[in-house]
């Protein structure tokens, strides 16, 4: 089982110290693990300075899993390369390794991963061409095609559809509960994180505030203090917890 | 929360995928596709080559030509120099150079993430000019030991020179590509306008040369010349090829590559190093040929599509023949003279440039 820890992390650009005390206690694998906070309160952040695109003093200790079988999927962004998605797959799964041909296995791997986001359809057109939802599945499968064992994923559902979040979610529930990876979730929808997430770590204006199992993370009071909103949590007829939004507080107060 | 029974449909799904080691493989087909087209281009830079080795004042016979060339030996003495001393030495300098321009380009405008980018927009051969012109309007020499070379030697030191401040500021923290292309652009203006002072104050004939050497010219090819272009290609591409599937993922953005564990920072400096070696050498030999740097990369790209596996060769192989198709028709538009090469780059690239994107049907960016 992999596990992923922190310990008083530090993240900075350049001189500017982004996060000072980032602790977390070490987050098992097998099943999703939520990133939760306000715009700008650091969890891209965060998530560079696992992947060690930032620098920083602390500590991130994973177990279980090397440093090489770390992906972090980032936001979504346009894309003009003259490069169709089958090639954006395959480029994702041969980082790091050498050698311009491509083994039976390579190919495989890159069809699976294709075929279980169900985007087989999609392969031969051009980057350039997709939408933004499109887009993202395909850096899903950049993200997933070489099987990593600690995925860091910045909002993967942001440009999709209610369908395809919901697949999407339950893709990457059954990723982590059959590699027993660590997979850490930015996310903004809140009933997403209660229904996907067994774990949430919650952060504001650089620092961990929370960390727990979800439901008890997602407290009235934690989310007042995150995103200035009135909340409360209900059960719903299926028995499953909903958030609901009473209203937002006037800012500052 | 993650029960087995709502797992189970998802997991299934990877076995459905068929077998995919096999020649009918959609992705095998498109690679053999490629290879195909590189293959052509190969073919048809060979045959321009030999039509450029046939056409000149004196105009010989291809089959005689061709012999010439597999048999020196057996042909007339006359021949055997004007084809292998004086139109060989031309009809390679095309090739290198267009094949180092193209490089150059094509790794500019994946390093840089723009499509303009090229060793004329950087201000490279804008350098490259003012520095030729200061060997020859006020017989300046940066590199006094070897005045013979003064021009050229010139040439390329403003060349690296420019490189040197652009990759100073490049390797700045927190300077974007944004801020290195617009540095480019006002090294343009700067060298061009310290060219146009220059030339303000040159002689009639200092300025007729200066003038014919912004043109680009391939009339003083030599195989020293040949040869030491030929080398830096041969050195540059492999360099480039180890970090094939690294530049191409450049090209996803710097936050994609940068999450896919490309070093984007050290990758960009390393490449621009190895870049302005390829633009300033030719360039110092044969002048301010523009256009190759931006169109080349562009077609192959139209053709090839981004993959650095084809990208690559297909940059090399479309620069290479449109200098060398340029060589061709700079002899043939008016028979018995030679028309500075420059001119003709861009007659000869923007037709068959536009009819590609306009039949392509495909975004050219």
């Amino acid at each position: 089982m992999v596990t992923l820890e922190l310990d008083r992390v530090e993240a900075r650009y350049g001189r500017k110290i982004i996060y000072t005390d980032a602790t977390t206690p070490a987050i098992s694998g097998g099943h999703l693990t939520a990133l939760i906070g306000p715009n700008a309160a650091g969890k891209s952040t965060l998530f560079r300075r696992i992947a060690g695109q930032l620098a920083g003093s602390g500590q991130v200790r994973i177990t279980g899993a090397d440093r090489d079988d770390l992906r972090y999927m980032p936001q979504d962004t346009a894309i003009s390369a003259a490069l169709s998605v089958y090639e954006a797959v395959i480029l994702a799964l041969k980082q790091g390794r050498s050698g311009w041909r491509l083994s039976a296995g390579e190919l495989a791997a890159v069809d699976a991963i294709l075929t279980r986001l169900k985007i087989t359809a999609l392969a031969e057109r051009q980057l350039a061409e997709l939408s933004g939802g499109q887009r993202q599945l395909i850096s899903i499968a950049q993200t997933l095609v070489s099987r990593p064992r600690l995925v860091l994923m910045d909002e993967p559902t942001s440009a999709l559809d209610l369908y395809r979040q919901y697949e999407v979610l339950e893709l990457l529930r059954s990723y982590a509960a059959e590699t027993g990876a660590v997979v850490v979730l930015a996310l903004h929808d809140l009933n997403q994180v209660m229904r996907s997430c067994t774990t949430t770590i919650a952060v504001a204006e650089g620092r961990v505030v929370a960390v727990g199992p979800t439901l008890e993370v997602l407290s009235p009071a934690l989310i007042r203090r995150l995103y200035a909103i009135e909340s409360r949590v209900e059960t719903c007829s299926r028995g499953c917890p909903m958030m609901i939004v009473d209203g937002a507080l006037e800012q500052g107060t | 929360m993650s029960s087995p029974t709502e797992t189970a449909p998802i997991k299934t799904a990877p076995t459905k995928t068929a077998p995919p080691d096999t020649a009918a493989h959609p992705y095998r087909r498109l690679v053999a596709r490629r290879i195909t087209l590189v293959l052509g281009l190969s073919l048809l830079l060979c045959l321009s080559i030999a039509v450029d080795v046939s056409l000149g004042p004196a105009r010989y016979a291809l089959r005689d030509v061709a012999a010439t060339l597999i048999w020196p030996e057996a042909a007339d003495l006359q021949m055997r120099v004007v084809v292998w001393d004086i139109r060989l030495p031309m009809a390679l300098m095309a090739v290198t150079v267009g094949g180092c321009l193209s490089l150059a380009g094509a790794q500019m405008q994946t390093i840089l993430a723009n499509p303009l980018a090229s060793p004329f927009t950087l201000g490279l051969s804008a350098a490259a000019s003012f520095g030729a012109a200061l060997a020859m309007v006020l017989g300046v020499a940066l590199f006094p030991a070897a005045l013979a070379l003064m021009v050229p030697i010139n040439a390329f030191v403003m060349a690296m020179l420019a490189a040197l401040l652009i990759f100073a500021l490049s390797s700045m923290r927190g300077v974007t590509v944004e801020t290195i292309v617009l540095l480019g652009i006002a090294l343009v203006f700067t060298f061009n306008a310290a060219l146009a002072l220059l030339q303000y104050f040159a002689s009639e004939q200092a300025l007729a040369a200066v003038v014919f050497w912004t043109m680009g010219s391939l009339t003083k090819a030599s195989w020293d010349k040949v040869a030491v272009t030929a080398a830096i290609l041969v050195v540059c591409t492999p360099l480039f090829a180890r970090r094939a599937w690294a530049l191409t993922a450049i090209r996803l953005g710097e936050a994609r590559a940068s999450a896919m564990g490309v070093p984007v920072r050290r990758l960009r400096l390393e490449t621009l190093v190895l870049v302005s070696v390829l633009a300033a050498i030719p360039v110092s030999f044969v002048g301010t040929i523009g256009f190759i740097g931006i169109v080349g990369p562009h077609i192959a790209r139209l053709l090839l599509g981004e993959d650095q596996r084809f990208f690559l060769p297909g940059a090399i192989l479309s620069g290479a023949l449109i200098l060398s198709a340029t060589s061709v028709l700079s002899k043939a538009i008016l028979p018995g003279a030679v028309l500075p090469i420059g001119i003709i780059t861009a007659l000869v690239g923007v037709p068959f440039f536009a009819t590609l994107i306009f039949t392509h049907g495909r975004r050219s960016w």
